[in-house]
């Protein structure tokens, strides 16, 4: 909608859009206003402003809290079964093991929507990035693949392997987001990769090396045809400010960090949002994939749903990911593809 | 006599013009241009060109490809379906049957209703723990399937409730090509003799074959083209195991890949004609005359 409103000159004045890879294809040089000089920019965190500039310009402001990838879990289970909170991927897998055998379902999987499919994976990246800290590069330079790394394949190994081992409900492909949150509050289910939230895992092989997974916050852009530019930017500059932060607040509570600096967070926060503020404060933290690769195909949601419900093997997947990738490497017209 | 070929066209040919430049701006050139722009990569505002590239990346890639093959399992199954249910409808709603004008109306009736209403209400009906039809089997101590959740099962599912919505549309074509068989046929067929059986194989079916026809290639060519239905029921889901051609167009034109999703609609007019004009052909040779 946005790309073929950009496309035939007829947008709005702002536009709410994602960061990372997805603005990228909006051509935001070409079609949005340069904010970088704009005063409010000092206060914001420059991983945000990595993950919406162009050639060292930022053409959008944040808009809206940080967001962690990780794997909710049901307190009340974790109580009654005498389970720690893991810190590693065999710890929790041990943990799965035990819910399993005391008839819970371990994990909640809401294939119906693809999309939620993919946090296993996607949630993983800090993992990789650990392992391979060129991953990225080598990925948007087409010399890694999720095929060819063990660390990137590990994840879709992982999706593969809670459906192998029963883990996750049995009507999971036509369980949707909504129902999934309903099972997850009703106690129906001990986990929900989700994102935003931090604890049980960024599950790292050794628990010294736990880290977070996080995701940067949408941003709001100026429209360069707009005949608001100024009016816009005035509303950017207020929505910005601490008092715009106070009245977004007090509409809908953080659950997360905002992407602009001081900024007071109130004290009564979402246990789940607690959880992620050590990671953020320690810099354990990494943006995930899509944000520092402009290319993450498009079918990943329906490859990871065929890792999930275990269709193909998790390598199969992984070279049909790459392939996808390629598809969107060319059509973006990337260098080395 | 000298007849006068000016009275024969009286009027004048640029009477045609402003419909053929209506049919030229918005159908010609359009679908010339969609040739062209399937040949390149196309960002709306710029195209480069790339040859084959789409077309060899829609056959190989094997999550654009499994379009192809679904897509010619669906219309076979949705347009046989209907056509024999239609057919057979069709014949008891013509006999003496008391109740017939509340059954026609009965059957027609899911025709009117929006699709996306449709596909919304069976893909809740359907759900496997909590959908009513699983709950009435369950009732009577069967355990059902999860339609949609069943890689083997999930196109078929949404197939039938294509067929539940779609025969309705058949069957009134079925009903106008019946009632205008005449009715001495069937008295001439009764002087000799013949049984209900004689008059269904050899009166009905040839006579009323104008009607099949008509019906077998809009349902067959309607299935080809299906979109709707499987994108609210399984959103081409799980995993790619009911995506259509036309949905795979839809998703790619949805991350922006406006070469390639061109490429899959000249695919998509490619594989209509080549499967619908030899079938045309094929049927329109086994009609006979009244």
């Amino acid at each position: 909608m946005v790309k073929t409103r950009l496309a035939t000159g007829d947008m709005a004045d702002l536009s709410f859009f994602n960061t990372g890879s997805l603005y990228l294809t909006l051509n935001p040089a070409k079609n949005f206003v340069d904010l970088s000089a704009e005063p409010y920019m000092s206060k914001v965190i420059d991983s945000f402003k990595a993950v919406a500039s162009v050639g060292g310009k930022v053409y959008a402001a944040p808009a809206g809290s940080i967001m962690g990838g990780g794997w909710y879990y049901n307190k009340a289970i974790y109580a009654k079964l005498g389970l720690k909170v893991p810190k590693t991927w065999s710890e929790l897998s041990a943990n799965l093991a035990k819910i399993k055998a005391a008839n819970i379902t371990p994990i909640i999987a809401s294939y119906k929507d693809s999309w939620t499919s993919q946090l296993i994976i996607l949630a993983d990246y800090y993992n990789v990035q650990v392992k391979n800290p060129k991953f990225a590069d080598d990925y948007t330079a087409h010399k890694a693949t999720y095929a060819n790394t063990p660390a990137a394949l590990a994840g879709f190994e992982r999706l593969a392997d809670v459906f192998k081992k029963g883990y996750i409900n049995k009507d999971a492909s036509s369980t949707t987001f909504d129902m999934a949150l309903k099972m997850m509050v009703d106690g129906k289910g001990a986990h929900y990769p989700m994102l935003t939230f931090a604890t049980a895992t960024m599950a790292g092989d050794s628990a010294a090396n736990n880290g977070l997974t996080i995701w940067m916050p949408a941003g709001i852009s100026i429209y360069k045809g707009s005949k608001n530019i100024d009016a816009a930017k005035k509303f950017l500059a207020f929505f910005e400010s601490p008092e715009g932060h106070a009245i977004q607040m007090a509409a809908l509570k953080p659950d997360g960090p905002y992407a602009v600096k001081g900024i007071t967070l109130p004290k009564d926060l979402f246990p789940s949002t607690m959880d992620m503020l050590p990671y953020i404060e320690s810099g354990k933290t990494a943006p995930a994939l899509e944000f520092l690769s402009p290319i993450k195909g498009p079918n990943l949601p329906q490859i990871c749903v065929q890792t999930g419900l275990g269709l193909k093997s998790p390598l199969e997947n992984a070279k049909e990911y790459d392939k996808d990738v390629e598809k969107q490497a060319k059509q973006l017209g990337l260098a080395g593809w | 006599m000298n007849v006068n070929v000016s009275y024969a066209k009286s009027y004048s040919y640029w009477f045609l013009l402003p419909a053929a430049l209506i049919y030229g701006l918005f159908f010609l050139v359009p679908t010339l241009a969609s040739f062209y722009f399937s040949l390149t990569r196309w960002t709306l505002t710029e195209s480069y060109f790339t040859g084959l590239d789409n077309f060899i990346m829609f056959f190989s890639e094997s999550s654009l490809n499994i379009g192809l093959v679904n897509t010619v399992i669906y219309a076979v199954l949705t347009a046989g379906l209907k056509v024999v249910v239609g057919f057979l409808l069709a014949v008891m709603l013509t006999s003496e049957l008391r109740t017939k004008h509340l059954l026609r109306s009965i059957i027609f009736f899911p025709t009117l209703i929006s699709t996306i209403a449709v596909g919304i209400t069976f893909s809740n009906l359907f759900h496997p723990t909590m959908g009513a039809i699983n709950n009435l089997l369950l009732q009577v101590g069967i355990e059902g399937p999860d339609w949609l959740g069943d890689v083997k099962l999930a196109l078929l599912s949404v197939a039938l409730v294509d067929v539940w919505k779609g025969v309705g549309i058949a069957l009134v074509i079925f009903i106008a090509g019946i009632l205008a068989i005449p009715q001495h046929y069937y008295e001439a067929l009764a002087i000799d003799g013949g049984n209900a059986w004689h008059k269904f194989s050899n009166l009905t079916v040839p006579l009323a074959r104008p009607a099949l026809n008509s019906v077998i290639l809009l349902a067959f060519i309607g299935g080809l083209r299906s979109f709707d239905l499987v994108w609210t029921m399984t959103g081409g889901g799980p995993g790619f195991t009911t995506d259509l051609v036309a949905s795979i167009i839809y998703k790619q034109y949805q991350g922006g890949f406006y070469g390639l999703a061109t490429a899959g609609n000249v695919i998509l007019v490619i594989l209509v004609s080549a499967l619908a004009f030899p079938l045309f052909r094929f049927l329109s040779k086994a009609e006979v005359d009244l």
